[in-house]
């Protein structure tokens, strides 16, 4: 874990990377006047997406910072890897939708979890998750 | 970090007392259905007051436990969502479809008790 100034890297190399990802998420997002509510959103979302980065590419890194933007506070979370990628975005954003006979709803529950969600990806190239969300319901 | 798990007469409590990792999770579904084998439980509660996040890894899981142990004849009770985490896998998504949920601990002892230990009306 590398923390420079408010910004925190998580390297996700074992699932007990998830876990210290999520707990980073609450607390740097504790400071910013976040409902407690919303901390556990975040929580779930990061560790969704931390999750993916364990399973599909093995590691990768989660990094949260707050974000200031047009007079709102908020946190954003980018999760990057550099494993296989996703070749049909679209349908891994769809609900039940999974390549491990699993639950399926990492993706678009994350993106519900959170404000904005952007993911992108190239086959081969690994995959980048950008969401955010706004404390005190500024979004 | 390990979840403790007593025995109390015919059932089984594990109660997560911090954030569990996916391991953490997958040790405490071994443990309890092991331990459930051997000490033929009837009922299990899992207590998940403590839990930080119930994300898809952890319902998954703790569905997996109700479901397997219902096979061998131990029916599973969850406790203790918390209100943010309730809110949260509503939002993911996530059901707990098959596994019993209670307020806490005494109200999932009270569900057990009525399923284990009262009378039969003979038409099951
Ligand atoms: N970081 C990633 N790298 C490669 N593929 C991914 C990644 N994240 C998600 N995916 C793909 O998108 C699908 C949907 O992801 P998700 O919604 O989290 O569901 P699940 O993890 O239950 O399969 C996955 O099954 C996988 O095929
Ligand atoms: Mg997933």
């Amino acid at each position: 874990m590398t923390v420079a100034s408010d910004e925190v890297r998580v390297r996700i190399a074992s699932d007990d990377d998830i876990v210290t990802a999520r707990q980073e998420g609450r607390r740097l997002s504790a400071g910013l006047g976040f409902s407690s509510t919303d901390l556990t959103l975040i929580a779930t979302a990061i560790s969704e997406v931390a999750r993916n980065i364990r399973v599909f590419a093995g590691e990768g890194q989660v990094q949260i910072r707050p974000v200031h933007e047009r007079g709102r506070e908020g946190i954003v979370v980018v999760a990057r890897d550099k494993g296989p990628g996703i070749a049909d975005i679209e349908r891994a954003m769809q609900d039940g939708y999974s390549t491990r006979g699993s639950f399926g709803l990492g993706l678009p529950g994350a993106r519900r979890l959170m404000d904005e969600f952007d993911i992108r990806s190239r086959p081969g190239k690994g995959v980048t998750v950008t969401m955010k969300k706004w404390a005190l319901g500024g979004g | 970090m390990a979840v403790p798990i007593l025995k109390q007469g015919d059932y089984l409590i594990a109660s997560i007392q911090a954030a569990l990792s996916d391991s953490d999770v997958l040790r405490l579904r071994d443990d309890l259905l092991d331990r459930a084998g051997s000490l033929r439980s009837k009922g299990i509660i899992v207590d998940v007051t403590a839990l930080d996040v119930m994300d898809s890894f952890a319902a998954r899981s703790l569905r997996g436990i109700a479901h397997m142990a219902n096979l061998r004849g131990a029916r599973t009770v969850m406790v203790g969502i918390q209100p943010e985490v309730a809110f949260a896998m509503v939002q993911l998504g996530l059901n707990l479809e098959g596994v019993h949920t209670a307020l806490d601990l005494e109200e999932g002892l009270r569900f057990l008790d009525g399923l284990t230990k009262e009378p039969r009306d003979g038409r099951e």
